[in-house]
């Protein structure tokens, strides 16, 4: 499968703290990409960066769509927020920072259709019931403002949101993140069967070494702003090579 | 015959940084080959490496040595040369792997756990979910089974899910580690049913064994590995 | 007037406006930022439109001033007389006689002529700001042309009133590329705004912005293809001058739920009236 994402060499400091240190991956359509790591070792900056909600100081981010590579410094802000708007998703840990809870759950779920210029009520409405069905939320919901509804709704929610645009390419942070342990569960399971069914490529920064090995094809390992390794998901988790990575597999607690 | 999986030369030892950074020598110089139609099942005290090596031609754990050549569309891949997305490719297709316990995630209905494997392959939803629901009834996990989650199984009725998510879809290779564990006498017998049928189909099959009387009803050939002199500890299957 | 200069403001204060309503004209659309003066009046009293009369005035000018479509009110009183003391100048209430015409909350009925200009007063220049709290952001938001959140709240209004419940300063699409106010008129005004033969300029004193559609531009109001923008007007004549299609101001008129509605253009009011006498 050809190559979707591509980070080059990307370094960024913010202040005297090194964020990342020459960095480089690539992601392929239709692969799920784990970033795994400790807090402050880079995942999150490095997912705003590969998302363009972040430029970085050097090295630069290459987005294939078709058959050209195009950094994203080179296409420039508006070209990448139209793809922000539509091709690319961004699902983020907090549901209730990234939804709009004085909209109600079809408005949430038609902004990012009208951000792409659909402008026909009935359209967007009916879509975002087909999308609610889809993140197992009764219909009945839709006119409803989403300050009502659970911490998984939520999130459920904005996974919809981010979904209806029929995105290639869908960053998360944490998804799954602040979630009662049942919960987590159906989330996970939701990601899953949809990234099959939409034959998405995603993205995914997680502390949740279970989460990783659930959900990713592969798997990075950040620290202090470095790749220390990666590879197949089963194959870092079940032979790690680095001090790191064997730290972070040997402290997780058995099920 | 057809060569299905050739290695040679492997080697493996595990470094823990955790202890200290001790070095534990598991395989050296380990090679096997098998053709079409053959099982051979891996022989030896515990500690001598066989869930290793078994791992390993899986391409779970990287090989410090050696090569790994799996039949896939017809080509040889070296799983410790390729890609991962090769690898994964490989996996879905060409190389099936049974392990000791199941691993899913929580909340998917066992049907849908055995359906996957097909689904992977491009198979349509219902077919799978025919299919996959003929291969759990085999292994005696009943319609009523089917929509639940096999966290709350037993553990026979977990790894039965388990064989049934690899027994549903047709393999070239075939690693099976311990299959029969955990299982009843007509179980037991059932699976050694599927593996011989998968044998007869042309599979090359690499199994790790305990239970003598399923190891005799399968085994073409038996590879013993021994237990490399390591300078601390032995360690029970790494 | 005695220590004044020619319609109060200075002429470098003037030529500093004036250097905005330019760029705003060639950007329709877009809110050009100025140097607002302090004015003889508060602001939202009109000192934008004020300052924009002030720099656009000159000696044989003839200037109308409405407020919500009225001359005779104290808003439109006082600031037609400044610029009778500061400028000299002619003032009229009649539509078709004005050159020059400042106004708030309301479009004059008769169509306006290419060779005449419109000001209008603004409290709040930007269409977005009920929806995105930090300007920083608001402007990022135009510069993409990143309108999508307004489209949400029609939705809402739609889905939660089964119609847009605003019912004037609707927004409009300028030109096809920026999102603006129109200020606050009704709703019934915007189709006025629509390739409008004479200029229009806006201006907001105390959020110190100037904005413009230049004449013959589009001017669409935000709706949707299935929900089109339809404007309501009270269904009623006018009780004074039995205009139907003149937009109605409602007067309690009594201590026992009277209602009278009449024009709320009291010139357009007046004319009809004296062509049906």
């Amino acid at each position: 499968m050809s190559v979707l994402l591509e980070a080059r060499h990307i370094s960024h400091r913010f202040g005297r703290t090194l964020a990342l240190d020459d960095v480089s991956l690539t992601l392929r359509r239709h692969e799920i990409l784990a970033i795994v790591g400790e807090s402050g070792s880079g995942k999150t900056t490095l997912l705003n960066m590969l998302s363009g909600r972040l430029t970085p100081q050097s090295g630069d981010i290459l987005y294939y769509d078709g058959h050209a590579a195009t950094s994203l410094r080179v296409r420039g802000e508006r070209a990448v927020r139209t793809l922000q708007r539509a091709r690319w998703g961004y699902v983020a840990q907090d549901p209730r920072a990234a939804l709009r809870l004085d909209i109600s759950a079809g408005g949430n779920i038609g902004a990012r259709l009208m951000a792409s210029g659909a402008r026909n009520y009935d359209d967007i409405r009916a879509m975002a019931a087909r999308w609610l069905e889809a993140v197992e939320i009764d219909v009945d919901r839709l006119d409803d403002w989403p300050r009502t509804f659970s911490g998984g709704m939520l999130q459920r929610l904005q996974i919809a949101a981010t979904l209806v645009t029929d995105p290639e390419l869908v960053f998360m942070d944490e998804p799954t993140g602040g979630l009662d342990v049942s919960v987590q569960a159906r989330i996970l399971d939701l990601i899953r069967s949809l990234v099959r069914r939409l034959g998405l490529a995603v993205v995914i920064v997680t502390h949740d070494i279970g989460v990783a090995r659930l959900l990713a094809d592969r798997l990075i390992v950040m620290r202090r702003g470095c790749i220390v390794e990666h590879g197949l998901t089963d194959q870092v988790l079940d032979d790690p090579q680095h001090p790191y990575t064997q730290l972070l597999v040997a402290s997780v607690l058995p099920v | 015959m057809r060569v299905m999986v050739a290695a040679d030369g492997l080697a493996k030892s595990f470094v823990l940084h955790l202890q200290g950074g001790v070095r534990l020598d598991v395989l050296r110089d380990v090679g096997l080959t098998v053709m079409a139609g053959e099982c051979v099942v891996l022989a030896g005290r515990s500690g001598a490496g066989k869930s290793t090596l078994l791992r390993m031609l899986y391409g779970n754990y990287r090989a410090d040595d050696g090569r790994i050549l799996i039949r896939h569309n017809e080509t040889m891949v070296d799983l410790t040369q390729a890609t991962t997305e090769q690898i994964i490719a490989v996996r879905h297709y060409s190389l099936g792997y049974v392990s000791q316990f199941l691993r899913a995630i929580p909340r998917v209905p066992s049907l849908d756990i055995v359906a996957e494997t097909l689904l992977r392959r491009g198979v349509d939803l219902a077919q799978a979910r025919r299919q996959a629901a003929a291969m759990l009834e085999r292994l005696g996990i009943g319609p009523r089974l089917h929509s639940l989650p096999p966290a709350t199984f037993s553990g026979g009725e977990q790894q039965r899910v388990n064989l049934a998510r690899t027994f549903v879809a047709p393999w070239p290779v075939l690693l099976l580690d311990e299959p029969t564990a955990s299982l009843d006498a007509a179980n037991r017998d059932e699976v050694v049913r599927l593996i011989n049928e998968v044998k007869d189909a042309g599979a090359a099959v690499i199994g790790i064994l305990h239970d003598i009387s399923s190891r005799e009803r399968i085994a073409d050939r038996t590879m013993t590995l021994t237990p490399l002199t390591n300078p601390s500890t032995s360690l029970e299957s790494v | 007037m005695q220590g004044y200069n020619f319609a109060y403001l200075d002429e470098t204060t003037k030529r500093m406006i004036r250097r905005a309503i330019l760029k705003a004209v060639a950007i329709p659309g877009h809110q050009v930022p100025f140097a607002s003066r302090e004015m003889p009046l508060p602001y939202g009293w009109g000192t934008g439109g004020i300052q924009l009369t002030a720099s656009l005035i000159g000696a044989d000018d003839v200037l109308k001033v409405i407020d919500q479509g009225a001359d005779d009110t104290t808003n439109a009183i006082s600031i037609r007389s400044f610029f009778a003391r500061t400028a000299g100048v002619r003032t009229t209430t009649h539509t078709d006689a004005a050159t020059l015409i400042q106004t708030r909350h309301r479009i004059p009925e008769i169509p306006l002529r290419d060779d005449q200009i419109i000001v209008y007063q603004v409290p709040m220049p930007e269409p977005l700001y009920r929806l995105e709290p930090s300007r920083a952001v608001s402007r990022r938001m135009h510069a993409m042309a990143d309108y999508g959140p307004m489209h949400v709240k029609l939705y809402e209004d739609i889905t939660r009133f089964g119609r847009v419940a605003v019912s004037y300063d609707h927004p409009v699409v300028v030109n096809r590329r920026y999102l603006m106010s129109p200020s606050p008129i009704p709703a019934f005004d915007n189709p006025k705004l629509h390739r409008m033969p004479a200029l229009q300029l806006f201006g907001a004193g105390r959020e110190k912005r100037i904005y413009a559609v230049p004449p013959h531009t589009d001017v669409v109001s935000l709706d949707f293809e299935d929900r089109p923008f339809n404007p309501i007007r009270a269904p009623h004549r006018c009780a004074l001058c039995g205009a139907e299609h003149s937009y109605l101001d409602e007067m309690v008129i009594d201590d026992r739920g009277g209602r009278m509605f009449a024009c709320s253009d009291t010139d357009y009011c007046a004319s009809y009236q004296a062509r049906e006498a």
